[in-house]
């Protein structure tokens, strides 16, 4: 009898516990927030690839360590690896989508062609893509764009930005004319896509552009630079390339003795594994930025005291602060920065990518706010909208002096009056040819 | 004991030439069409349908259409991806002129295009042989791959040379959900496959075989060899051409030319290389070796909870998946077909072999 008793108090009590964790874990993972990350750690890119992924894992990771989650609301990410190529990012898409409680907040996809299919994508599922400095330059047109949010700054702002400071460098835009731009591309829809900014650009000052399309990879370059070099001997030359293609063009205008300070590159052609293989012919390179390199800002520091001395961090304690690894932590932080936002208008929860979409859209990190979250110094201020989905982008410029990299500019602001029409008429063609109705911002709160 | 054809008595020479002569052959296809139209679209998710089926489908496609050039006609080529974006950027140029033309129809025309520059690169067959050849057909690839980038009508004048391709229907039913893009895409393969099974065993496959098997006895028994390489050439491209229509419509929706590179036309040629040459069969189970195997050994460790970083997780993915096609084509280098056919041999004579 007595044994009886024991064996079904022992049971009752067993089962007691286990209802209750069972409980306990439902009630925890319902307050979690599930923030998908792309990644590609393996294939070609991967030297590029690495630093972004452990920066971004690093801010989710000190979010929930030093916050304990965005309000309370734990942070619970998983990488799927691309490998930069289009169809596996699409899968890795559909795998993370519906994760977590409330599915993903929103997709970085890190790579333009997995951006193109997931533009296609985003408005079916209602989850946001966030292609920060990168994808369709006229997605900053919210309006017809209404998932896309290519955040501080386009290849568009970009190219136009470039110009404005060769333009500053020669003593204003009236000595641009009868000047010579060489431009250097990887030969693919990333490298295109400035394109009709730079003719654009090249009809209203009268400077000469010449095109040099280098096939991807990008490790055969010697008779572009010889053509451009020897035969149109340009003023400047701009690059947009990516992984091996920079260090290599770096290598190839430091061999046929091309001025380095000159020679300036996109944002994606100004980290250090575009320049530490290219040695001494790097010092002296340029390129655009759109944030601070180096460990530079507090959130650095918060970041080695909660991650790196507990031995938590993703990557080594001295990559902290390198350009993409910057890049990666900002990527998140404006994620994160989207769901706090969101979470004002629809409490501390777990929210859903429709409703993270609105918090992206009505983001606005001033002064106050990024010493707040102690990105001072890293970033400039922006501001979203229904039509602007850019958020006011502005543009510096660094030079590699053969250790790090240092601003040669201020903030560069791109000149919206030119910009914005074009954007505007190539959204427009875009939902022509989508049939979408853009949305009518004025009636948007 | 299941599988054998005892008491099945063939009385007539349709029943002696039918594809499937054996009736559980039959049954079995019949269940497998019926799992594929019916249950797979009830139980089957997004995810299944729309990322692991469909692509799969797709490439199964492509792969046959490899597999009836280099397979039956026995003619290597390279250039798969780049027939493969002809029939995707035709179907992208006919979509947007006529736009009021029923979907089908533009995928036929796209695969005709396709088959035209099939013909056109197919020409230097009747010279040039095996590895020739195949140095012949990635020159087509390169060009045609050059093409994509640098005509600009190709892409309509797109200013990034990648193409967003619109919206299908059929009949007014709106092509968007991933059972509707699962169905159409099962159709269009399904036809295709059984179109392509047939034409293997009519008087031009049998040519094709031939030239394969042996060029000059070929030609003295009074096949010519020029039409008839020229026909793998077209028939080929024309398969390679519609899976790349499908592959663009259906499921990338948005196309750079990197999606029709020589990685692709090496994928599609690993397939039916460890599929089985010379086999429709084969080109499925190629698709699903090379398409879905990687997906799934990427997603083993973390299903089974192993802490491994991604950069792990990733190249033990390539390091099993390379060991497995070592594996597969020292046990069997004639392809997936041919140990599924060796188990039917077996099983006929189950349980009592020889």
């Amino acid at each position: 009898m007595f044994g009886h008793r024991l064996v079904t108090s022992v049971l009752s009590a067993a089962i007691a516990t286990f209802a209750l964790a069972g409980i306990d874990a439902t009630a925890q993972a319902q307050n979690e927030q599930f923030i998908p990350s792309l990644v590609y750690r393996t294939g070609p890119y991967a030297p590029n690839g690495i630093p972004f992924a452990n920066g971004y894992a690093d801010y989710l990771a000190l979010v929930n360590e030093r916050d304990g989650g965005i309000n309370g609301v734990k942070i619970i990410t998983e990488e799927c690896e691309t490998g930069y190529a289009t169809d596996r990012g699409v899968e890795c898409y559909e795998r993370l989508k519906n994760k977590g409680p409330t599915g993903a907040a929103a997709f970085s996809p890190l790579s333009t062609g997995i951006t193109y299919a997931l533009i296609e994508r985003a408005p079916v599922d209602k989850i946001p893509i966030v292609s920060m400095g990168y994808g369709r330059a006229d997605s900053a047109d919210g309006a017809v764009f209404t998932w896309v949010f290519p955040l501080l700054g386009t290849y568009w702002t970009q190219a136009d930005t470039l110009v404005h400071y060769v333009a500053m460098q020669e003593g204003g835009y009236d000595k641009l004319k009868g000047k010579k731009i060489a431009f250097i591309y990887h030969d693919s829809p990333y490298g295109k896509e400035p394109i009709p900014v730079f003719q654009a650009l090249s009809k209203i000052h009268g400077f000469e552009l010449e095109m040099y399309p280098v096939a991807a990879p990008g490790l055969e370059q010697k008779s572009t630079w010889l053509q451009l070099a020897r035969q149109f001997r340009p003023d400047w030359t701009f690059m947009w390339g990516w992984g091996v293609m920079n260090s290599t063009a770096i290598k190839e205008a430091a061999a046929i003795g091309y001025p380095r300070d000159h020679f300036i590159g996109v944002w994606w052609s100004g980290a250090e594994p575009d320049v530490i293989p290219a040695g001494d012919g790097a010092i002296g390179y340029k390129s655009g930025a759109m944030h601070a390199a180096g460990p530079v800002a507090a959130v650095h520091q918060d970041i080695f005291k909660y991650l790196y001395d507990k031995g938590k961090g993703a990557a080594k304690r001295e990559e902290v602060g390198q350009v993409l690894y910057n890049r990666g932590m900002i990527n998140a932080a404006l994620v994160v920065e989207a769901i706090r936002t969101a979470q004002g208008k629809f409490g501390n929860k777990p929210l859903t990518g429709e409703q993270v979409r609105w918090g992206l859209e009505n983001l606005n990190l001033d002064d106050k706010r990024i010493k707040e979250i102690s990105f001072d110094g890293l970033i400039a201020p922006l501001k979203l909208s229904c039509a602007n989905h850019e958020g006011e982008p502005k543009v510096r410029i660094q030079q590699w002096d053969g250790k790090k990299w240092t601003f040669v500019s201020d903030w560069l602001t791109p000149d919206e009056k030119l910009l914005r029409p074009m954007v505007e008429e190539s959204a427009n063609k875009y939902a022509k040819d989508k049939n979408i109705t853009p949305r009518d911002c004025a009636k948007e709160s | 004991m299941l599988y054998r054809e005892v008491g099945q008595f063939k009385t007539s020479y349709a029943a002696d030439q039918a594809i499937f002569p054996i009736m559980q052959d039959r049954i079995g296809l019949i269940i497998v069409l019926l799992i594929a139209f019916v249950a797979v679209p009830l139980v089957g998710n997004d995810y299944w349908l729309r990322t692991l089926l469909t692509p799969f489908l797709i490439f199964a496609l492509a792969a046959i259409g490899l597999n009836l050039l280099t397979g039956y006609a026995g003619q290597v080529s390279l250039g798969t991806g780049g027939f493969m974006g002809v029939g995707a950027y035709a179907a992208y140029n006919i979509a947007i002129w006529l736009p009021w033309l029923n979907i089908f129809v533009v995928f036929a025309l796209a695969g005709l295009v396709a088959a035209g520059v099939g013909i056109l690169f197919g020409l230097p067959s009747l010279r040039i042989k095996g590895f020739y050849l195949a140095v012949a057909t990635l020159a087509a690839q390169f060009f045609l791959g050059w093409a994509f980038i640098r005509v600009p009508w190709v892409t309509h004048y797109s200013a990034s040379g990648s193409i967003t391709l619109p919206a299908i229907a059929i009949f007014g039913v709106a092509i968007n959900s991933s059972v509707s893009r699962y169905l159409f895409t099962l159709c269009i393969v399904s036809v295709l496959a059984l179109v392509a099974k047939n034409l293997v065993r009519s008087n031009a496959g049998r040519a094709w075989m031939a030239i394969r098997d042996m060029d000059i006895a070929a030609e003295i028994i009074g096949i010519r060899p020029l039409r008839t390489k020229l026909l793998a050439f077209a028939v080929s491209s024309f398969y390679c051409g519609i899976a790349g229509a499908l592959l663009a419509f259906v499921f990338l929706e948005s196309v750079e030319p990197a999606a029709f590179d020589l990685d692709r036309s090496f994928q599609i040629l690993f397939m039916i290389i460890i599929g089985g040459l010379g086999s429709i069969l084969g080109s499925f189970l190629g698709a699903a070796f090379i398409t879905l195997l990687p997906i799934f050994l990427n997603r083993v460790p973390t299903t089974l909870g192993l802490p491994l970083g991604t950069a792990t997780i990733s190249h033990l993915e390539f390091m099993t998946f390379g060991a497995l096609i070592v594996f597969f084509l020292v046990v069997e280098p004639h392809g997936l077909a041919r140990l599924w056919q060796i188990g039917k041999e077996k099983l006929r004579l189950w349980p009592f072999p020889h």
